[in-house]
């Protein structure tokens, strides 16, 4: 199961990222499970210093920006299959 | 379909986009430089009101300035939105770190004024800065001036009162970013951050974050896509803020404002400030209206204070803040910056 999570305190972009993950996640029938990481002190302990990121299997993918759809896809299925 | 774009070569889409770019370009400078045949057509032939009647005067200026508000700020804030995607926090960050107080600072405080302050980055920003060992008063630097610099504030400065002022707004955020960041370093205030701070210590390192070079069309649509964000989130206050700045413009009487904000009234930059702390959301509205009152009177020293403060000092951000700062700092820092904005706009009543 491919493991993902959005780091961000709440602010609208963080929210839209998880949405984003989600439908591409969901119309690219890849399994998952998705986990929001909302202190700071978690963010932090990334590395990340501008949210929204995106985390999958324990590897920051993006950070401070909404990754294209098609992006999002093609990490997941790297690493899903892996 | 996307996955197929990514094999022809990245030049092409480039030079397509830059096209689009400088076709829109042209455009804009079209309309921008016949707002005011425009307005005055509509106001004097079309609606046939007198030059020199209140209303007319009132109208002419609403039906001008919206429009050329509007382009202005849609134009710059792509052009400011187009530069941050070549900012790189982390690079940044390695780059402030090599330096010491006074250096660091500026390096510091430049970087705030091309960030926008958010819940997004300024917090894990303020992290990552204390993570790597920089000091406290360096971080500050960047903390002042980011939520001071408002790329919408400038822009409407830009448009309302031309670029002495808006430079003047750039250099004396950054200016008392570096004083302010100075001062708050000496005063050895680690104690009062949140001690989670200090703990945190990044176990992973960024692996994916070393991302290839975004493309100039991946650039374009990103500013494009903020821009959109910036602007539609403003608009409105802009609209209603000319809308006010029209009525002053026309009905309200030249000196008028003269006696309660005017050079010689020593208490108005005080009175500014405090009066713009609990200012925020109306920021984008806030500047038609001060810069309408500069037309009757009020000095530029004690209108560029209202307007700082306004825009810097704010519950939200405060809000913000507390996530890593205690209440001791955060009522420091926010006697600090407003004692700053004071002295600058005293400092420009003397100067202007």
């Amino acid at each position: 199961m491919l493991q993902v999570k959005v780091l961000g305190s709440g602010c609208p972009n963080c929210q839209r990222l998880e949405r984003e993950t989600r439908a591409a996640l969901d119309e690219a029938g890849i399994g998952y499970e998705l986990v929001k990481v909302t202190e700071f002190a978690d963010i932090a302990a990334y590395g990340v210093m501008s949210t929204p990121a995106l985390v999958m299997n324990e590897e920051v993918l993006s950070s401070g920006r909404i990754p294209k759809h098609d992006q999002i896809v093609s990490w997941a299925h790297e690493r899903a299959s892996a | 379909m996307a996955t197929n774009t990514q094999h022809f070569p990245k030049i092409n889409t480039d030079r397509r986009a830059f096209l689009l770019v400088g076709l829109l370009a042209l455009v804009w400078g079209i309309l921008y430089n016949n707002l005011q045949p425009i307005a005055d057509w509509l106001t004097y032939t079309l609606l046939g009101l007198s030059r020199e009647s209140a209303v007319g005067q009132s109208l002419n200026f609403f039906i001008y300035d919206v429009p050329k508000i509007l382009l202005l700020l849609t134009g710059m804030i792509f052009l400011i939105t187009l530069a941050q995607t070549f900012i790189n926090t982390e690079r940044v960050r390695a780059v402030v770190e090599k330096r010491g107080a006074g250096v660091g600072n500026v390096m510091a405080s430049l970087f705030g004024a091309i960030t926008p302050f958010c819940s997004c980055s300024s917090v894990p920003l303020f992290i990552g800065f204390v993570q790597a060992g920089i000091p406290l008063g360096i971080t500050f630097s960047f903390l002042i001036t980011s939520p001071i610099m408002n790329e919408v504030a400038f822009v409407l400065l830009l448009g309302l009162f031309g670029w002495q002022v808006a430079l003047m707004y750039l250099v004396s955020g950054v200016v008392i970013g570096v004083v302010a960041g100075m001062i708050l370093g000496r005063l050895k205030l680690e104690r009062y951050v949140e001690e989670f701070v200090f703990q945190v210590r990044a176990n992973r390192v960024a692996v994916g974050l070393i991302e290839e070079k975004p493309t100039w069309l991946e650039r374009f649509e990103e500013a494009a896509e903020k821009t959109r964000e910036i602007v539609g989130k403003v608009w409105l206050f802009v609209i209603i803020g000319i809308g006010i700045g029209a009525f002053i413009h026309g009905f309200i009487p030249e000196d008028a404002l003269t006696g309660i904000m005017g050079q010689d009234t020593w208490w108005s930059v005080p009175a500014a400030v405090l009066l713009g702390i609990p200012l925020y959301s109306n920021a984008a509205g806030v500047i038609p209206i001060v810069s309408a009152m500069l037309g009757k009177g009020a000095a530029l020293g004690t209108v560029l204070a209202f307007m700082m403060s306004v825009v810097a000092l704010s519950l939200p951000e405060m809000i913000i803040l507390r996530k890593v700062l205690k209440p001791r700092l955060i009522a420091i820092f926010i006697g600090v910056v407003a004692l700053s904005i004071v002295v600058t706009g005293y400092l420009f009543n003397l100067v202007v």
